[in-house]
Order: C-alpha cells, then sequence, then structure tokens
C-alpha cells in the first residue's frame, strides 16, 4: 500500500514537471497560434542557463528559488528576442511558417548550447534539504519531489488568475477572440503577443531550472522536451490550462504505474494515450473546437497549372537531370538519388498538406513501413526488388488506409499530432520487435538487385519513379479529385452542400500520400541497403515538414524546390562543417524571412508580379 | 561494385575505370573517419582529442610504410542513412584507403554493412554490438573496443561474489540495453546457480522517469541490482536512487559507469562500491597509461576520458595493422590486420582473426569518493582476450 501511494506521488511530482513546460507551449499557442517548436530550446537554455546562475549561488532554498526566477527571466528575455526578430515578421505568413521558423532556432540553439556550454552534462551539487526526504507509510518520499507536487497546481492557480483577473489577461483573450476588434480599440496588439511569448518563455525556463535538482543539464533535452510538451498540450486541448494540467496528471500516473506492470512500455505509452484521447475527444480532453480568430484567416488563392515557362524550366531540368550521370561521380549521384527520394516524400506529404488541409507530423510513419515493407519483402519472403517496390507503397497504402479513418476526422494540429502518435506507435513497434525488426540495429543487406547495382542505374530507375510519380500526384491534384479536395479544405460546409464527401475525399488523398511516401521509402531502403527505425523518426517527419514548408505549401513547385533545397544544404553543410546546426538554422531562419511563401510560392508571385506590371 | 573515376573533363563516353590508380609515393594514407560529431558530443569530443593525438604521434615518427597518415573526418548527425551517404562520399570522392570510427551501433552496422557491399574495410571503434563482428560481421569489419558481451562477462566474477540471489536490471529500452541485461542474466545463472531475476525497468533512452523507476525497482525488494543506464539518465537514476535509498545495503553491478564521462557528472553523488567497467584516469600509473595522460594533458589541458583512449588507440590498431599488411589493398587489408598487435594507452592489444574483435580490455573495479570527486578504486585491468567466449562458440554465432 506504502508502495502504491509513493508511486502516486512520484506521479504527481512528474506531472508538475511535464505541465511546467508544457503550460507555456499551450498559453503561446492559444494566444499567437504559433506552433513553437523551440519551446524545448527553451527549456534546454534554462537548464543551463539556470545551472549558471545557481552554481554560482549559496545551497539554501530561498537562494535556489531566486536563481530559479532569474533563470525564467533570462529566458523570458530570449522568448522576446525571437518574437520581436523572428515570428513578428511571419505572423501574417501562412500556417505552419512559423514552426519551420522556430525549427530554424532549434538547430541555431542546439549549437550554441554547444559552444557556450561544452559537451558535457552539467549537474548541480545538491544541498543537503535537496536530498532530504519524508517517510510516508513506510517509504521514502524525496522532499524536493513533494514541492514539485506543489508547484504544478500553484503556477495553474497564478496562470488562471492572470488570464482572469488582471487587464493585460483579459486584453489577451480578446485578442484571441478577435484580433481586428482589439486592434480598432486601440490596443497595441504586437506588444500583447510579445509579452504572451515572453511569459510562455519564461515558463519553459524555469521548468528547466528546476529540473536541474532531479538530473542534469544536458544536450538532448530539448527534444525530449518539446514531444513530451506537444503531447501533452494536445491531449489537454490546445490552448486550456487546466486541460494541459489534467493531461499531465494523466500522462505521468499512467507512466509511474504503467513502468511497474509493463516495463518496456516506456517509448510508446505517452504516444498510445495521445491516440486514444485524440480518437475519443477529437479536441483533446477540455479543448474547444479551433475557431480561426478573425482577423487571422487568409483565403488561399487558387492555385493554378504553372505557366508555360515554367515548364519548360521543368523540361529543361529533368533533361539535365538524366544526362546527369555522364558527368557527375559516383557521390554526386548517390545524393542526387536521395534527393529524388526526398522530392517524392515532400511531394506525398504536399497531396495532405496543401490541396488536403491537413498537416501531418507524422509522415515518416509511412515512408517508414515503405523501407521496413521493402526490406521485409525482400529479406523475409526473397522477393525480387521491383516486386519489394511494390510491396512497399501497397503496404503503406494499406497502413493510411486503416489508420486514416481516425486522422481525417480531425483538423488542425489535433490530426498533425493523432499522425505524430502513430508514427511512434510504429517506430516504437519496429525498435522494439527486435526479433523481426533487429531492433534499432535495423535491417541490413538490402541492396539493389543485380542489374541495379550499378549507381547510375539505380539513379536512373529512382529519377523514373519519383519523376513518374511526382507527376501523376500533380495530374490527380488538378482532376475533379484535386479540385474536389481543395474544396473541401477551403470550406467544407459548402463542399458538403453541393455533395462531396468530405470524410472520403480527405481519406482517399491520405492513403495517396501514404503511398506514395511509401514508395519514396522503399527506393530509400535500396539506395541505403539498410533500414533503420529512424526512418520512422520525428527527425525524419520534421524533414518532410521543413521540405514542404522551405518550397511553399501553396504551390505544386514547393515540394520539388523545397526538397532539393534542403536535402542539397544539408548534405553540403554536413561535409564542410561542424557547425552545420548552426549555419543550417540560420539559413532556414533566413529563408523564411526572405520567402515568407516558401522559395518556390514567393518566386512564383514575383515572377507573376513582374509580368503583370 | 565497380568504382568510378570522378571526371567532369572526360566526354560523356567515359564508363568505369577499374580501380583507382594513385601514385603511391609519399602520398598520405588516408583515413576516412565518421562519428556522430553532434549527436554525442560528450564522447565524441575526446575521442576526436584522442585520434588528433595519436595522428600527431604516428607521423612524427614518420608516418607507416614510408607514408604519413591523414584522416578526414565527417559527422554521421547520429543517422545511420547519413553515415552510409558520407561513406559513399570519403570512398568515391575523397579516395581514402579505409574507413574509421563510429559510436552508435546501428551507424556502426550501417556502415558495416557498406564496407561489405563496397568490399573497402572498416575499422569501428565505440560501436559495442555484438552483431557487429559476430552475426553480422563480414570480412571487411574490425571493432576495437570490448562489445556488450564482454562488458558483461568482465563484470560476472564480481557479481558472483556479491552472493546475492535477488536481482533486479534496468536498461536503457534499446538493444544495446538489451543485449547487455540479456548476456549478464545468462553469464549470471551459468556461474550461480539459483540466482533470480526478480524485476526489470526499461526507461527510454534519455526519457528515464527515474522516481519512478527507482520506486518500481525497490518494490521488487532485490539484493542486487544490475544498471545499464549512462549518461543523462544515469544522473537521474542515481539522484532519485540516492535519495530514496534505493542503493543502502546492496550490491550494485554498472557497465560502462567508470567511464569519466559518465562518473564525472555523478559528482559528489556518485555511489560507493558499484562495480564497474571504465577507465580509473586518476591512479593509473602504469608507463602505457603515464605516457598517453601526460601527452594527452600537455596537448588539450584536460585529463582524457575513455572516448580519447578509443580515438587514440583507433589510429594506432590502423596504423599497426597497415605496417603489417604492407599495402593499403582493402583485400589484402581485411586478411592483413588480423593477427597484428597494437600498443594502447592500456598495454598491446591485438585484431583477433577469427572474428575481427580486438582484445582491447578495460578496467573493472568500484566507484568512490575522493575529496568529493568520484574516481575508481581497486581497480584492475581485464584483457579483452579473457572475456570471450570460446572459439567454437564465436564460429557457431558468425556466418562464414
Amino acid at each position: 500500500m506504502g508502495f502504491v501511494l509513493v508511486q502516486f506521488l512520484t506521479g504527481l511530482a512528474s506531472a508538475s514537471s511535464l505541465f511546467l513546460v508544457a503550460a507555456g507551449l499551450t498559453v503561446i499557442f492559444g494566444v499567437t497560434r504559433v506552433v513553437n517548436f523551440a519551446h524545448g530550446s527553451l527549456y534546454m537554455l534554462g537548464a543551463y542557463l539556470g545551472w549558471t546562475i545557481l552554481s554560482r549561488l549559496p545551497g539554501g532554498p530561498a537562494w535556489f528559488a531566486g536563481g530559479v526566477v532569474l533563470a525564467g527571466l533570462g529566458i523570458a528575455a530570449v522568448g522576446v528576442l525571437i518574437e520581436v526578430l523572428l515570428l513578428q515578421r511571419i505572423y501574417k505568413a501562412p500556417e505552419l511558417l512559423q514552426l519551420l521558423a522556430t525549427f530554424g532556432v532549434v538547430l541555431v540553439v542546439q549549437d550554441l548550447v554547444l559552444k557556450l556550454w561544452g559537451p558535457n552534462d552539467l549537474t548541480l551539487s545538491r544541498p543537503p534539504w535537496m536530498r532530504s526526504f519524508v517517510q510516508i507509510a513506510g517509504e521514502r518520499m524525496p522532499f524536493y519531489d513533494l514541492l514539485m507536487i506543489g508547484i504544478g497546481p500553484l503556477v495553474l492557480l497564478a496562470l488562471w488568475l492572470l488570464f482572469t483577473r488582471t487587464r493585460w489577461g483579459t486584453l489577451v483573450r480578446a485578442a484571441t477572440q478577435d484580433r481586428e476588434m482589439v486592434a480598432a480599440l486601440g490596443v497595441d496588439q504586437r506588444l500583447l503577443f510579445t509579452t504572451v511569448f515572453a511569459l510562455g518563455a519564461g515558463l519553459a525556463g524555469i521548468g528547466g531550472a528546476l529540473a536541474l535538482p532531479d538530473g542534469s543539464a544536458n544536450g538532448q533535452m530539448d527534444l525530449t522536451a518539446i514531444t513530451d510538451a506537444f503531447v501533452v498540450v494536445v491531449v489537454g486541448g490546445l490552448g486550456s490550462l487546466p486541460g494541459a494540467y489534467l493531461a499531465s496528471l494523466l500522462i505521468a500516473l499512467l507512466q509511474a504505474f504503467g513502468i511497474v506492470l509493463l516495463p518496456k512500455i516506456t517509448l510508446v505509452l505517452v504516444f498510445v494515450v495521445m491516440a486514444v484521447v485524440l480518437v475519443v475527444r477529437p479536441n483533446g480532453l477540455l479543448g474547444r473546437k479551433l475557431t480561426l480568430a478573425r482577423g487571422e484567416a487568409n483565403t488561399l488563392a487558387l492555385v493554378r497549372p504553372a505557366e508555360p515557362a515554367l515548364r519548360w524550366l521543368g523540361v529543361a531540368a529533368l533533361l539535365l537531370a538524366v544526362w546527369a550521370p555522364w558527368f557527375v561521380g559516383p557521390f554526386a549521384l548517390s545524393v542526387m538519388t536521395e534527393m529524388l527520394v526526398a522530392m517524392l516524400f515532400a511531394a506525398s506529404l504536399h497531396v495532405m498538406m496543401g490541396p488536403g488541409g491537413m498537416p501531418s507530423f507524422g509522415h515518416a510513419a509511412w515512408f517508414g513501413l515503405g523501407a521496413y515493407g521493402a526490406a521485409f519483402a525482400v529479406k523475409g519472403l526473397a522477393l525480387s526488388m521491383p516486386a519489394a517496390l511494390v510491396v512497399a507503397p501497397f503496404g503503406a497504402a494499406l497502413a493510411a488506409l486503416v489508420f486514416g479513418g481516425f486522422v481525417v476526422r480531425l483538423s488542425g494540429v489535433y490530426l498533425a499530432m493523432l499522425t505524430l502518435a502513430f508514427a511512434q506507435i510504429v517506430w516504437a513497434v519496429m525498435f522494439q520487435a527486435v526479433s523481426v525488426t533487429g531492433g534499432d540495429n535495423g535491417i541490413l543487406g538490402v541492396w539493389p538487385a543485380g542489374w541495379a547495382s550499378n549507381p547510375r542505374v539505380f539513379y536512373w530507375l529512382t529519377l523514373a519513379i519519383c519523376v513518374a510519380c511526382v507527376l501523376v500526384l500533380r495530374r490527380a491534384l488538378y482532376a475533379p479529385f484535386g479540385y474536389a479536395l481543395r474544396a473541401t479544405r477551403d470550406s467544407a460546409l459548402r463542399a458538403e452542400a453541393i455533395g462531396l464527401n468530405a470524410g472520403s475525399l480527405r481519406l482517399v488523398a491520405l492513403v495517396i500520400a501514404g503511398a506514395a511516401a511509401g514508395l519514396a521509402g522503399g527506393l530509400a531502403a535500396f539506395s541505403k541497403g539498410s533500414v533503420f527505425p529512424t526512418y520512422i523518426s520525428i527527425d525524419r517527419s520534421v524533414d518532410a515538414l521543413v521540405m514542404v514548408l522551405l518550397g511553399g505549401v501553396q504551390s505544386m513547385a514547393g515540394p520539388v524546390v523545397g526538397a532539393l533545397a534542403y536535402t542539397g544544404l544539408f548534405d553540403m553543410l554536413l561535409m564542410v562543417t561542424d557547425l552545420w546546426r548552426l549555419v543550417l538554422g540560420l539559413s532556414i531562419i533566413a529563408l523564411v524571412l526572405v520567402f515568407p511563401q516558401g522559395i518556390a510560392g514567393t518566386t512564383y508571385r514575383l515572377w507573376l508580379r513582374g509580368r503583370e506590371a | 561494385m565497380k568504382l568510378y573515376r570522378r571526371t567532369f573533363l572526360a566526354s560523356a563516353a567515359t564508363v568505369a575505370a577499374p580501380s583507382i590508380v594513385r601514385a603511391q609515393g609519399d602520398a598520405p594514407i588516408r583515413i576516412g573517419e565518421i562519428n556522430s560529431y553532434t549527436a554525442v558530443p560528450a564522447f565524441t569530443v575526446p575521442y576526436r582529442n584522442g585520434w588528433q593525438l595519436a595522428v600527431e604521434h604516428v607521423n612524427a615518427a614518420g608516418g607507416v610504410l614510408g607514408r604519413k597518415i591523414e584522416v578526414v573526418s565527417r559527422d554521421d548527425a547520429g543517422k545511420p542513412a547519413d553515415a552510409i551517404r558520407l561513406a559513399g562520399e570519403l570512398v568515391n570522392d575523397q579516395k581514402v584507403d579505409l574507413l574509421a570510427g563510429g559510436f552508435l551501433s546501428n551507424v556502426g552496422l550501417a556502415i558495416s554493412d557498406f564496407a561489405r557491399q563496397d568490399r573497402k574495410l572498416f575499422v569501428a571503434g565505440e560501436p559495442l554490438t555484438d552483431a557487429l563482428v559476430w552475426d553480422k560481421g563480414n570480412r571487411y569489419t574490425y571493432r576495437l573496443r570490448p562489445s556488450t558481451y564482454m562488458q558483461a562477462a568482465m563484470l560476472i566474477d564480481d557479481a558472483v561474489k556479491l552472493q546475492a540471489k535477488r536481482w533486479v536490471t534496468v536498461a536503457p529500452n534499446y538493444e544495446y540495453g538489451q543485449s547487455a541485461v540479456k548476456w549478464f542474466k545468462l553469464l549470471l545463472a551459468a556461474k550461480q546457480p539459483g540466482v533470480e531475476f526478480v524485476g526489470e525497468q526499461w526507461p527510454a533512452l534519455g526519457k528515464i522517469d527515474a522516481g519512478a523507476t527507482v520506486a518500481a525497482l525497490a518494490e521488487n525488494k532485490p539484493d542486487a541490482i544490475y544498471n545499464v543506464t549512462f549518461g543523462a539518465d544515469l544522473t537521474n537514476f542515481v539522484r532519485q536512487g540516492n535519495t530514496r535509498g534505493l542503493f543502502e545495503g546492496k550490491g550494485v553491478v554498472s557497465v560502462l559507469t567508470g567511464e569519466p564521462e559518465y562518473l564525472d557528472p555523478l559528482g559528489n553523488e556518485t555511489p560507493t562500491g558499484w562495480i564497474v567497467t571504465g577507465y580509473p584516469v586518476n591512479s593509473v600509473s602504469d608507463p602505457a597509461n603515464k605516457a598517453f595522460i601526460d601527452a594527452y594533458m600537455a596537448k588539450y589541458k584536460e585529463q582524457p576520458k575513455m572516448g580519447s583512449v578509443v580515438g587514440y588507440a583507433l589510429i594506432n590498431a590502423i596504423v599497426a595493422g597497415i605496417k603489417k599488411t604492407g599495402s593499403v589493398d582493402s583485400e589484402k587489408m581485411a586478411d592483413g590486420f588480423a593477427g597484428s598487435s597494437f600498443a594502447t594507452p592500456f598495454g598491446s592489444a591485438d585484431w583477433r582473426a577469427i572474428d575481427h574483435q580486438s582484445t582491447l580490455g578495460t578496467y573493472v573495479g568500484k566507484t568512490a569518493l575522493k575529496d568529493g570527486k568520484p574516481v575508481m578504486v581497486d581497480w584492475h585491468y581485464v584483457s579483452g582476450a579473457d572475456a570471450l567466449p570460446s572459439d567454437a562458440e564465436v564460429k557457431k554465432m558468425r556466418p562464414a
């Protein structure tokens, strides 16, 4: 009995830690609608800054509290910098572009932390009061954990008072509802957004500093924190603080007791919880259906087929690509093969994100299923490479069909996070089913068949398949199906009224996207000769997202341009500099600022403007 | 697969060139090195220092086969797919003579499979997975560090001495953790009949829920604990374990914990008396270790870590192999490395012919606190040769 009680209290303490990070994220999203991917980085910076401050202070509880608050203020200042220098310039840009910008920040912060604080984990020496414990029912409960149990609800209460009992809070809530009206009443919205971002960042910073006594400041905590925080925010309902606390409780307690019953559940538990919650409650536990704040909606221009001049440009590029193997070396060829695979992968996500209006944070699921499908076909069923390349898209499409039914009922970030949950579950299965998949050691020896083992032949094969598929995807989007799909995106209600079935249209789009991504995965498996769970990892999903956003969602050439640009940039930087994350991050930020509609989108718009003038 | 000469000048008709013909003369021997520099900096930064020091030493001594050596280094970002692309770049564009490096097991396996396919030598430094030289071993792959099996085997004698009956295990939930636990259970049960494993915890790597994990382990009422967590997870685990009294009166056997990379962050919270594998950098005093530590500290103004030893020994092991082979031809090196001996900071080690595993060992000792700093005491060196299964068993695991 003592154990159950102590485990329950331990769960409550973990819940508070989760809530502190998630609270900032949900506050920022609720008001500014920014999906702040850099929130984990702010948490990590909070831990490092907290370490710098606290390791210089005496160890008493008051000094500790002061140091933590100081770290929080410091990170709030960092938040202000990010908001003013970066986000403020792109609030008007298409949805999710802010996500791309904050992804750039994540990369920059990783290298900055390494440069400023060095490669070693930094630990704070714990004074006796932090090491003390209280005997509860015969078991030891750390005193610090008991403190944490209290901090979560206290922060929740403070935030609630702030938002409901102060003028600032009232204005912020008003701006969430109707930005134009608030602006018309003479309130400086900008200042509101900046302060909200500072508040969210400060909370992340405090969360990071408070994590120090239980562990260390280390370079991996950003990505760990951001996934957990996203899950909590989405499970709780976007923008809902009580929801975030409830979700933290649910996840932490399930975790605390789950590992007792099923110790190996650690990889997948939070994502299973998220999937179940989203299937049962599409807007999270306490979330309300998201409505666009007035003044925020941007009606999307109809994307028309490319002008003849652009088509000729595409044909020229294709001819060049066909001819390339005669004048580039084998390594350049392997990079180009990789770019082609990335192009198909990005184009498949674009079907969902662009015309389908379904952003996905877990697109790597289909890519990975395709790759594993091809590997199983070759290694397990002893099929030939062409047969495996048929298995890959069908396997992924089948999974997309089964799972898609749950996904297409949702929208926006909820939908994106449900796809992430699915991707993580697939990832965990591949990771843990060691006897079948080799676990994280992967499946080796998936090399191309003899006739295609020459890199040139494999390149041409990849070129033919990827270009053909991208053209087919493009064709589908200009067919009645594509227009119908876009209708459901732009106005679900009107689309239903003229007899379009939004659900099945979106499901078909998802299955098509899944099949194309699966084919890309199959090609990737053969080009690398092996398959690993990293193909399904969050990183891989983020890559796809970055490629599409970088190129431009509202443009058919977007994913192609984005895939070529991102893959090329990444592959090159990885070879030439140790600081590739810094350079890549800054490049992404610069591209976001220069091309707010994506590279292809903005270029095309400028080109049109020149012609119309 | 044939190699293609990179040519911009030649006409489109240029097809395959059988192999690269290069003036051997005094052009340096090029080693293509790949590691997870940005993903695992705590290990790879000291590791890079280590191999850079070794390259300096080798070249100052005149190089090998009358040629200097040169390392072309790449960051794999922690992803096997990127490592394979970079291996291709190093082999095809940089024209390296062999590949080396690796930290993560899956990256090591990916490069070794590339090496098999491309018939290029790959000398793995750190990747610990047993598969690299056993069930997925190939003739082109050699591995320096004691594997997961060897690390577990080195700890068994001391684990048996604990005379503990009820054991629990805690390990990160991935292949390394799973193998480390599997071998420990098998080997301990063989040496100490009647031993019971009464509980296990599998925290996700980098995401340990330490309080709950510690409480769950304590609830199993163990006599002894086998720990495989490391890095940030270990720090969290130790802190919660200390406060909650998990380690009091229990024997703890812990893999890799004595390595400065993982021991130092524990600071004054280091539990005493854990039986660990590691590197007692503060107290080794034999000439080979001393010379290495002095040279390292003179250059970098800090103590070497385990990564530094791996980096340094890796270059020495490659140079010795090339010297014995007398050539940098891949096929010749694949055979020629076997049986060569090389000097390391831990003393001399050999490349085994049977599975291409090196016999580099590691230190087994106990953790302790000295002036508030973590150290290893009562240590002894265990050669890798003494921690390997019989040749017959190895042959059974390794494909022909």
